[in-house]
């Protein structure tokens, strides 16, 4: 039982950090519109540079610093603010699918930078000895799992309540605006680059934030954890909860991953210990399958943006193309 | 209202906007050539011609949704021909488009709203650093919004999401949403087109409204009853050039308006 409930402690925190990363994806697309598919570039460069920040001194690259976690968390997001905003200003003409090219691209450079990067970044070896948030309990997983899903969770419950803020503000609604039309909003005074390089830097921020309390809670990150199988599974989170919703955002990452999770462990009950690399495969496929059940049942997801409901059904609709030409 | 008229020269008569010597060249193609005009303090100004005269390219010009290869374009009296579109509403242009373009998805309400100019609430920080500022401009800016769908009948509409709209209201909602940035002129493109012959009225009964109290209009229109009835002066546009300008009865008269909209016809 307390190693069911140390598990859930461990599930749920990794469920939170994604959502994490898909309430900062949806402030970009579902809020603004901005194809980000280059999202684990930010996530990689919060991870790395709160753990530069973080871990003691090593000779063999560049720091640490052995700065304390929380000064790591805000250098990450600061690093992550800045690269997406620059991302955000070099792409600041492009749309739709040449934006995902370019962020894709960036996320790229940014997996092969700390790949070759070896005194930066530790190259293929990676970053150890992370510190860790009640790093003094991890001799019972049971504390130290919940102690860390709190820390997690009042994270993310303080982005999603300024995210919901800002969501509700005259800011967000120029993003929505821009989101829809951005020459009508650009004729109503609006600067569409000003807000686009905007919401990518804070949507950038959050996601490095989350790499920052990934890499923290793990204690070690490589490159491999930064491939774009990362931003497929965060768009699947997105698309599932419901674009353009925060709520949505984090009820479709806790349910992608628990899908993810189970999806795992039960390959391994079912294969042989020799053919669970090739089984691993099926993980993306139940995902696969699921974004396409979920798209055709509800294609705007669990929490999508939904039409607001006319006050006066029928009645308004009717009266509206009575009146109308 | 009668401040920011004030503010850019009506007191003066200074030109709301002017035009001096305006080209705009696609490759080319010389779309607008050399044009020069003045739209004087509190008016409403035609600009008629066949299609093809370059009179919505006129209109990007103006609004600044493009700009001119070269040639000068004034708003009250500022030089503005290298300025963004969306800086030109703070110095009191503002615009309609031909095809209406609300947000669908945001409510009537909400699009009349986003128009407001120099709102706190815009700034990404000061929605936490100074949140009472924000709530109050808000409640403000509801209660103008409000005050102007009434103006343009759509009250009973206002918290529908814009796509309910038929074509029609979808350009009063424009006509709303453009007032709510307190503009000192307003550019319409074709509000007549694919408008019912009952809500043209409430239309033309708005713009003239408005005109009354003070804001200068320049409209692009083929229906020239509106015209007619609408407008203190028209300009005549073909092939990128300004033909011609005068009243309404004027121009129509014109030899070398008759021979740009029937082509050597007549």
């Amino acid at each position: 039982m307390i190693d069911l409930v140390g598990y859930g402690a461990f599930f749920l925190t990794t469920a939170l950090i994604f959502s994490l990363v898909t309430l900062g994806l949806n402030l970009q697309w579902g809020l603004t519109g901005l194809f980000n598919v280059g999202l684990a570039g930010f996530v990689a460069i919060g991870a790395y540079t709160s753990a530069l920040l973080t871990t003691p001194d090593d000779p063999a690259r560049l720091g640490g610093f052995g700065l304390p976690i929380l000064i790591g968390w805000l250098g990450a997001m600061f690093a992550g603010g800045v690269a997406a905003a620059l991302t955000g200003i070099a792409t600041l003409r492009l749309r739709s699918d040449y934006l995902a090219i370019t962020t894709f691209g960036v996320a790229v450079v940014v997996q092969l930078v700390a790949l070759n990067a070896q005194k930066l970044t530790g190259g293929p070896f990676g970053i150890g000895f992370i510190p860790r948030p009640f790093g003094d309990l991890a001799e019972t997983p049971l504390l130290f799992n919940l102690s860390n899903l709190a820390i997690v969770s009042a994270v993310t419950l303080a982005a999603y309540l300024a995210l919901e803020h800002l969501t509700r503000s005259p800011w967000g609604r120029v993003l929505k605006a821009l989101r829809e039309d951005e020459r009508a909003a650009i004729s109503l005074g609006k600067s569409a680059r000003f807000y686009r390089v905007q919401a990518f830097a804070v949507g950038g921020a959050i996601m490095a934030l989350a790499g920052a309390l990934q890499a923290h809670f793990t204690g070690f990150i490589a490159p491999d954890n930064y491939l774009s199988i990362l931003t497929f599974q965060v768009w699947v989170m997105l698309i599932v909860g419901g674009s353009g919703s925060n709520a949505g955002a984090v009820a479709g990452s806790v349910l992608v991953w628990a899908i993810w999770a189970g999806s795992g462990a039960l390959t391994s009950v079912l294969f042989t210990p020799e053919q669970q690399a090739r089984a691993a495969s099926l993980q993306i496929v139940a995902i696969g399958v699921m974004l396409c059940v979920i798209l055709l049942v509800r294609p705007k997801g669990m929490f999508g943006e939904r039409p607001r409901r006319a006050r006066f059904g029928k009645r308004t609709k009717a009266t509206a193309s009575e009146s109308g030409s | 209202m009668g401040d920011t008229v004030k503010r850019h020269g009506a007191e003066t008569r200074e030109p709301v906007l002017a035009a001096k010597d305006v080209v705009r060249r696609f490759g080319g193609l010389v779309a607008v050539n050399n044009v020069s005009f003045d739209v004087r303090p509190g008016e409403i100004l035609g600009l008629i011609g066949p299609n093809g005269a370059g009179k919505t390219t006129m209109f990007d010009l103006l609004a600044g949704s493009i700009l001119p290869s070269s040639g000068e374009i004034y708003l009250g009296g500022v030089p503005v021909s290298g300025e963004a579109a969306h800086r030109r509403i703070g110095r009191g242009l503002g615009r309609t488009f031909q095809i209406p373009r609300p947000l669908p998805n945001l409510t009537l309400i909400e699009n009349v709203m986003l128009a407001a100019q120099g709102q706190t609430g815009e700034g990404l920080l000061a929605n936490f650093l100074t949140p009472w500022r924000v709530a109050a401009e808000e409640k403000a800016a509801a209660k103008k919004a409000a005050e102007l769908l009434e103006l343009v009948s759509l009250t009973r509409l206002a918290h529908e999401p814009a796509r309910v709209l038929s074509g029609g209201q979808r350009k009063l909602l424009e006509l709303a949403r453009v007032m709510m940035a307190d503009p000192v002129i307003i550019l319409l493109d074709e509000p007549a087109a694919g408008v019912n012959a009952t809500l043209l009225e409430v239309i033309i009964e708005r713009i003239r409204d408005i005109n009354e109290s003070g804001i200068t209009f320049l409209l692009i229109e083929h229906n020239i009853d509106m015209v007619t009835r609408l407008c203190h002066r028209v300009l005549v546009m073909a092939n990128g050039e300004l033909l011609c300008e005068g009243t309404a009865d004027e121009v129509a008269r014109d030899p070398r308006v008759i021979e740009a909209y029937l082509g050597g016809a007549a």
